[in-house]
């Protein structure tokens, strides 16, 4: 049971140390003086494709986007719920069909009020 | 043996991850320190054999919870004034050593009645009985629900622009 | 030495006071959330803790901590949204102004 997850932790080691390793080359061959170094003003813009960034990168966000955060986070937390349902599906029988049916009701009408009052429109 | 070493490691990643919290200068580092701990929680639960815990907490914290702190953050727009401190702090941190010894001390001089069993594990399958069967948690499911429902609808109205 | 529930224990009480320091003491509001954040992990740590050392077969702990999470997420959204008024009120969320109950 443990060792499966042991397995999950050696795939994060494994991450961070390929990130590590990664940043650590270029940095390692520049200091070995294999790859030549001459900067120059186009080499040490940031790079991005299309348009050249502009301004301070902590801009203030526009308040919409916490509508759109909001009804995520309501239907994540109904997913606990969903999620142990469905594995036992067969086994609950329809007495727990009508358990959810509230449950997913009751959320849904938050939705819905978002919806109506037009929080998820884009103005 | 492998037990321990997770134990420790998470335990010490997670106590990290909070100082963190607490002393990083950046208030956007300081989010993503939280996440850290988030993960390291998670970890300790996989350790208490509660597998189906820990995914929650993944989906819950680090995957909802988190996306809203880090908004919350972008949007009051603090991240440059840094994390500065008022005036309670040694109240505080005497208040929080005391606290922390006496949690320490009834801990430890109890006698918990530890059982011999082995936890029950996966626990995706018993939990779904608890929470869905007849003589379940039937009602604090449901009012689970119409809390989540009075804090959208709490939180709508508060955010809302008033149009006049 | 082997781990038992005292570890668990006295990891979700370190982890709780860090939290209520952090609470008491930090003048960013997001901040403060944070560290509510962090207490109620530790709270949920000691009850799964205590789930699997003393009723290994009942998962009631486990119940409790799932609906502590509804609860904490249900928390945060309300909690951010007063902090998003506060700061379109005040144009800042520095808790030391915030004053208007104080007297």
């Amino acid at each position: 049971m443990l060792a499966d997850y042991g397995l999950i932790g050696l795939f994060f080691v494994v991450a961070i140390l390929f990130s590590l390793v990664m940043v650590i080359i270029p940095i390692a061959l520049r200091y070995l003086k294999i790859i030549p170094s001459n900067p120059n003003p186009i080499k040490e813009s940031i790079f991005e494709c299309g348009m050249e960034t502009t301004g301070k990168t902590w801009v203030q966000f526009n308040f919409h986007y916490y509508f759109y955060a909001l009804v995520f986070l309501a239907l994540d937390v109904l997913v606990v719920f969903l999620y142990p349902w469905a594995v036992q599906l067969k086994q609950l029988g329809p007495f727990g069909l009508y358990v959810v049916l509230i449950l997913v009701f009751i959320v849904f009408v938050g939705y819905i009020y978002a919806w109506k009052k037009k929080a998820l429109e884009w103005k | 043996m492998g037990l321990e070493f997770a134990f420790w490691i998470m335990a010490v990643v997670m106590v990290g991850a909070a100082f963190a919290v607490l002393y990083l200068r950046n208030v956007f580092h300081a989010a993503l320190a939280l996440v850290l701990c988030f993960i390291a929680v998670a970890g300790i639960y996989v350790t208490l054999s509660a597998d189906f815990l820990a995914a929650v907490q993944i989906l819950v914290y680090v995957g909802a919870i988190s996306v809203l702190i880090i908004l919350g953050v972008m949007m009051t727009r603090e991240v440059q004034k840094g994390n500065p401190v008022n005036k309670m702090r040694l109240p505080a941190a005497i208040v929080a050593v005391v606290l922390l010894g006496i949690l320490v001390y009834v801990v430890t001089s109890t006698p918990w009645g530890i059982s011999t069993q082995d936890p029950l594990t996966p626990t995706t399958m018993p939990l779904a009985t608890k929470l869905f069967s007849e003589n379940g948690f039937i009602l604090p499911v449901e009012i689970g629900a119409v809390l989540l429902l009075a804090a959208i609808l709490g939180a709508i109205v508060i955010i809302r622009e008033k149009k006049k | 030495m082997s781990i038992g529930l005292t570890h668990y224990l006295v990891l979700s009480a370190v982890l709780f006071c860090i939290g209520l320091y952090g609470a008491l003491t930090r003048r960013n509001a997001v901040i403060i959330l944070m560290c509510i954040e962090l207490m109620l992990n530790a709270v949920n740590i000691s009850l799964i803790a205590f789930s699997s050392y003393i009723v290994p077969q009942l998962l009631t702990g486990q119940v409790f901590a799932i609906f502590v999470m509804v609860v904490a997420a249900a928390e945060i959204a309300v909690g951010l949204a007063v902090v998003l008024a506060i700061f379109r009120h005040f144009s800042g969320i520095d808790t030391n102004d915030i004053n208007l109950l104080k007297w």
